[in-house]
């Protein structure tokens, strides 16, 4: 008989959702069934909305996968599968080969429209073995690497056309050469693993699922730019991630891919990790360096940038995950394979974490080129529950929101800053028709201002002042004891657009400088959403809770009069047993009537 | 091949790695800055130096960006004057504006800024720091976060120039805060009372631990006999009180007759007192290292700032500290003991004040092992600063008054003495005794150079009868990091070093008037060595009223009792 090989899901998003019960239920169910059995955790496939996966392969039989797993309906799938021998059950999301039975994984929906390179074995290979990340082609860049000169490797980077895909989107190939022309008796090379930005969790992901591969990227940028050690600044709240990387650095350490000569080569490369505290501005690139030197993590002027003096003085390049994950992929199967995907300067493919008023959320990794509408409609299924779409927001705190007027719009760093957005590191939330986009820039802006490293005087106080005047929109001053005067709010809104100006020329590093787009863009695409905040006073969308009044619908009313008890305003009158009314100058909007009445007579104004 | 840059249209060539601000200045183009300071690396935080790239629109903090051969920028283009205005504005919007009871008014830059901005109103209005956080726990600097605008200079010195690191950026964002170790009050880190962030700081955030009300509370009070005693190195900063060309020994002689015009009974000069220490410490050079009683090299111990260092960083090297108190507190510990002796007065009814440029002699008066006797040595120690602003205070009318000279017996003072205030003179005043005291004859050029001027380390060796010593005078805590070292492991070939906490030594001291500069500094160093010249007499041991002292009052036991001191650490 032969083993059943069982693979869970066990990103931090298949934990969170009960992957270890999930894996002693399956023990325990083929145990009782003696049935020789091998668990194999594996990372994130990317389809977060539906996770627990777990893939069975049985006898005979190719890899399947099943979705939406949970400790409760897991023996209920083993049943199905193992017992009954039925595939085509309800779970069933594809198999890893093409059979004409089953449809084969890739082809699904969410799957087809993807190409996946920097996430090529996430989700499919176990993250503490290098023995699948050898079967999955692993080590082959290096070693091939190992036989060229540096300047060779960082030519073909250099077809690729890879960008950073940390934000920025400055040239890989460049930086490096930079990098490698400097002479200095020590180099370094420093991985940003200091994802940060709110809904991001693309670089976690490559982490958790595919550790050996940036291990092995790492490798290759350190031979090309001359550096024999280097860092992984990863946020300590990635326990997960940086555990099954140390894990990995041990393993590779020990079958010569790290350390001294490695694979019998000459070059050697050490690779040792820093916890970062969770400051959102050390993903900025000075600051990272300044805290990995032990120091406070606050940006530093560039001109010297710190591919000629860096860490500790020295010669430094700083790449994102994603970077340094596409590498291997880019020596092992050909920059020219690379460079076709994508146009213009655009080239390769990009994951976004794909998050909000989403059927499917999850990582998604595409071509570069294809459209925002294809990434939110085709392959993440769109907005759900009968909704529309009303914006997106690409980039984090500092990327911009897309209204549905530039959804085909191309996802090339080209057209997203033609369009007064940025690629940023690959944080796509969408928002429905229920959200308020005062509300998310307010949002962001209050993000930005506690993120703030507080060095610069734009950024520390500009942020804190551009917030405020969004929270002074977003009140209504009329109705509010202790409200601020309405000269000052309406001053105030004077002053946005110029303030924003000025923290985006003059900030220090780019967090400040790009701190205002959120603001900027909701204010080009929806400025009638201010308009109606500032002039009339109304959240279109009822969310900015003290422009929110209740009313009773006359028709529905039943006269029970619980509503009017219930009002810590007295703001609601009637007689019992006819419909009641909301006196709209008492009214705070609390809502308190509406989670109180029983008849849906209430409805926000 | 000559680099090339246009400054608002004006074509100006400059050194590779040169910075736009370096360049515009020499070219005569003002940029404003407030973070920026001469001779550190800058940080590039207040965003004030900002210039626009002519080609890219791009505003540039001017400070940090080296410039690129062919650049051209506009230092006062409508975009840059609206960047530096509504900077300025944010600034202003979350600090106190209390400019009338502030007293950094007059001598602040954010002042200055806004004036120069002419900003008339702040539109930005909001949150603020938090008021009444002042912490005066420090016996020397008292920090009042309110009014910190966080540019960060205070936190460069202490770490580069000083190498203590007692303060740094904490907490993020508007909540940013510069705080000590333990985020709450200065005295309970590593501070050692140098107050070189107080002339570092552009605003009113940081000052001396004041005095003043003390001492005029005992002037105007008549119950005790006020005794005020002028160190060396405000002497030489007295001119400048009176802005105008005027020589040190007319501006003391005004400002003793303004004291004695208020009702202050004595005024006495330290500079005796640092004859008296010049006799005490070139003995105990000698003793080092003739009788090797004591290890070498032997360090100096009249700044209070590096007492504190050393004894902080580095404590098992107190046993290289001369024993010597230094010369205000001497003068204080002589004054009490022998009051009725010297000046007729009861030790309990005299209050003695000692003008100093410095804030850490306001740390060094509560040192317990000074005080002998629990007689307070010095009561009160005044800045300059604060002798200036107390001068003010009282409306003096100088041309009405008359001017007065020093009371005896500290009324005199050889040119040693006089150098004391300048970084490589206490060496070399010690230099001149010790060659009289080894050699029993007198020095024909007493002058020593070498140890002269404005460099942070200087180092020199002397021959005196057959005996080589190795000398270095050093300025600047941090500079004295590399000495110590050297020191542990035993590779020091040094015999005598000189250490004072600030530039150029007490002439650059922390509690000298606001705004000083290099500039400032060089001009008193010249002011010091033209008065040691013209001195009458110019060693330490020469000095009559010293002779006099030790003749008549100071026994070899009050001189050990009196004269010298323990050390924390000290065995």
């Amino acid at each position: 008989m032969s083993i059943t090989k069982v693979y869970i899901g066990m990103g931090t998003c298949g934990l969170a959702q009960g992957a270890v019960e999930i894996q002693k239920a399956i023990e325990d169910f083929l145990g009782q069934k003696k049935m020789p059995y091998e668990i194999i955790p594996v990372g994130c496939i990317g389809y977060c909305s539906r996770e627990v996966m777990v893939d069975i392969e049985l006898e005979n039989m190719p890899r399947i996968s099943f979705c939406e797993i949970t400790p409760e309906n897991v023996k209920e799938l083993m049943v199905e599968v193992i017992d009954n021998k039925n595939i085509n059950n309800k779970w069933l999301l594809g198999t890893y080969k093409k059979t004409a039975n089953y449809p084969y994984i890739f082809e699904t929906p969410y799957f087809i429209k993807q190409k996946r390179v920097a996430l090529e074995n996430c989700g499919i290979i176990n993250p503490y073995s290098i023995e699948e990340y050898i079967a999955a082609k692993g080590y082959q860049a290096l070693q091939r690497v190992l036989a060229m000169k540096p300047e060779e490797v960082i030519e073909q980077i250099k077809k690729s056309g890879l960008r950073g895909r940390g934000g920025g989107g400055f040239p890989t190939a460049i930086k490096w050469e930079l990098a490698a022309k400097q002479k200095s008796n020590k180099k370094y090379m420093v991985m940003n693993a200091d994802e940060g930005d709110p809904g991001a969790f693309m670089d976690r992901a490559v982490l958790e699922s595919d550790p050996f591969r940036v291990i092995e990227g790492m490798a290759i940028a350190a031979y090309s730019i001359g550096a024999s050690f280097g860092y992984i600044y990863a946020r300590a709240e990635y326990p997960l991630a940086i555990a099954r990387l140390e894990n990995a650095i041990e393993i590779a350490k020990k079958k010569g891919y790290l350390g001294k000569n490695i694979l019998g080569s000459k070059f050697s490369f050490e690779l040792k990790i820093k916890k970062g505290a969770g400051a959102f501005v050390c993903g900025e690139e000075t600051a990272l360096l300044g805290s990995i030197e032990g120091k406070r993590g606050m940006p530093s002027p560039r001109p010297p940038y710190p591919a000629e003096k860096g860490l500790f003085g020295k010669p430094t390049v700083i790449n994102n995950v994603e970077t340094i994950a596409n590498v291997p992929w880019i020596i092992r199967e050909g920059a020219e394979k690379f460079y076709a995907f994508g146009e213009k300067n655009s080239r390769g493919t990009k994951v976004f974490a794909v998050t909000g008023n989403v059927k499917f959320s999850g990582l998604i990794e595409v071509p570069m080129g294809v459209t925002l509408r294809t990434l939110i409609n085709d392959i993440a299924g769109g907005v759900p529950d009968g909704r529309s779409f009303k914006a997106v927001q690409i980039g984090g705190p500092s990327g911009a929101c897309m209204p549905a007027k530039l959804l085909d719009t191309k996802i090339t760093y080209e057209d997203l800053k033609e369009n007064g957005a940025i690629m940023g590191s690959g944080g796509l939330v969408v928002m429905d028709n229920t959200a308020c986009m005062v509300d998310v820039a307010r949002f962001f802006m209050n993000f930005i201002q506690n993120e703030s490293c507080g060095k610069c005087i734009p950024c520390r106080e500009g942020t804190k002042r551009l917030y405020e005047i969004l929270d002074r929109i977003v009140l209504n001053t009329s109705n509010r004891k202790n409200s601020p005067d309405e000269l000052l709010r309406f001053k105030s809104v004077l002053e946005l657009e110029e303030l924003c100006t000025i923290i985006k020329d003059s900030s220090l590093c780019g967090l400040g400088q790009t701190a205002c787009n959120p603001v900027l863009s909701s204010l080009k695409h929806f400025r009638d959403e201010y308009e109606a905040h500032i002039f009339e006073k109304k959240c279109p969308t009822h969310v900015c809770s003290s422009m929110v009044k209740c009313s009773v619908v006359q028709e529905k009313c039943k006269g029970c009069s619980l509503c009017s008890k219930k009002c810590p305003q007295g703001a609601i009158y009637g007689k019992p047993g006819s419909p009641y009314i909301v006196a709209h100058d008492k009214c705070t909007g609390c809502l308190v009537c509406m989670s109180s009445c029983k008849f849906g007579a209430i409805i926000k104004e | 091949m000559k680099l090339k840059m246009k400054i608002n249209d004006k074509e100006v060539e400059f050194k590779k790695g040169e910075t736009i601000y370096q360049i515009a200045k020499k070219a005569g183009f003002f940029i404003p800055t407030l973070c920026y300071m001469e001779g550190y690396k800058p940080s590039g935080s207040c965003r004030i130096c900002v210039v626009e790239d002519a080609k890219s629109g791009r505003l540039i903090a001017s400070c940090s960006y080296p410039a690129d051969n062919g650049m051209e920028v506009k230092t006062d283009s409508p975009k840059v004057r609206s960047s530096r205005k509504k900077t300025i504005e944010l600034l202003l919007s979350n600090h106190p504006q209390e400019c009338l009871i502030c007293e950094k008014s007059g001598h602040c830059l954010l002042q200055e800024l806004s004036k120069q901005h002419g900003i008339s109103e702040v539109t930005f209005k909001g949150g603020a720091k938090k008021k009444n956080t002042i912490d005066k726990a420090s016996p020397s600097v008292e920090r009042d976060m309110a009014k910190c605008i966080l540019c960060g200079r205070c936190v460069t010195v202490c770490a580069e120039k000083q190498k203590v690191s007692a303060i740094d950026f904490a907490y993020r964002g508007f909540a940013t805060q510069i705080a000590p170790g333990n985020h709450k009050s200065l005295n309970e880190g590593k501070c050692v009372s140098c107050g070189q962030c107080i002339m570092a700081c552009p605003v009113g955030a940081l000052k001396e631990i004041s005095h003043k009300k003390l001492v005029i509370d005992a002037i105007v009070g008549k119950k005790k006999k006020v005794a005020f005693q002028f160190a060396p190195a405000c002497q030489m900063t007295f001119p400048e009180y009176f802005k105008k060309t005027i020589s040190v020994d007319d501006a003391t002689k005004k400002i003793v007759g303004a004291l004695r015009h208020i009702g202050v009974a004595f005024v006495l000069d330290t500079c005796t007192a640092a004859d008296i220490t010049i006799v005490e410490e070139a003995k105990e050079l000698i003793g080092r290292i003739t009788k090797k009683d004591k290890p070498l090299p032997m360090f100096t111990s009249c700044c209070p700032a590096w007492i504190n260092f050393i004894e902080t960083f580095y404590p098992k090297l107190t046993d290289h500290l001369s024993s010597c108190k230094s010369p205000h507190i001497m003068e204080g510990a002589l004054l009490k003991h022998l009051s009725k002796k010297l000046l007729n007065v009861d030790a309990k009814d005299l209050f003695v004040v000692s003008v100093m440029p410095c804030v850490a002699k306001k740390s060094e008066t509560g040192r317990p092992q000074l005080n002998n006797d629990s007689l307070e040595n010095v009561d009160a120690v005044l800045t300059t600063r604060e002798l200036f602003s107390l001068l003010d205070e009282f409306g003096i009318q100088f041309e009405k008054i008359e001017d007065s000279d020093y009371d005896r017996p500290f009324s005199t003072a050889s040119g040693a003495g006089k150098i004391f205030g300048s970084s490589g003179g206490v060496m070399e005043a010690a230099l001149r005794s010790a060659y009289y005291y080894i050699t029993n004859t007198e020095l024909e050029n007493i002058d020593f150079k070498s140890v002269r001027g404005m460099s942070e380390v200087k180092r020199a060796s002397v021959e005196i009868s057959g005996i080589k010593v190795n000398v270095a005078v050093v300025n600047g805590l941090g500079n004295v990091v590399d000495i110590l070292e050297d020191v542990i492991a035993g590779k020091s070939d040094l015999h005598f070093v000189e250490v004072m906490s600030c530039p150029a030594g007490c002439i650059g001291g922390a509690g000298q008037p606001y705004g000083t500069d290099v500039e400032a500094i060089k001009s008193r160093m010249k002011t010091t060595y033209k008065n040691d010249e013209k001195a009458a007499i110019r060693c330490s041991h020469q000095n009559e009223e010293v002779k006099e002292l030790y003749a008549k009052h100071i026994s070899e036991h009050e001189a050990h009792e009196l004269l010298h001191t323990k050390y924390k650490g000290d065995k």
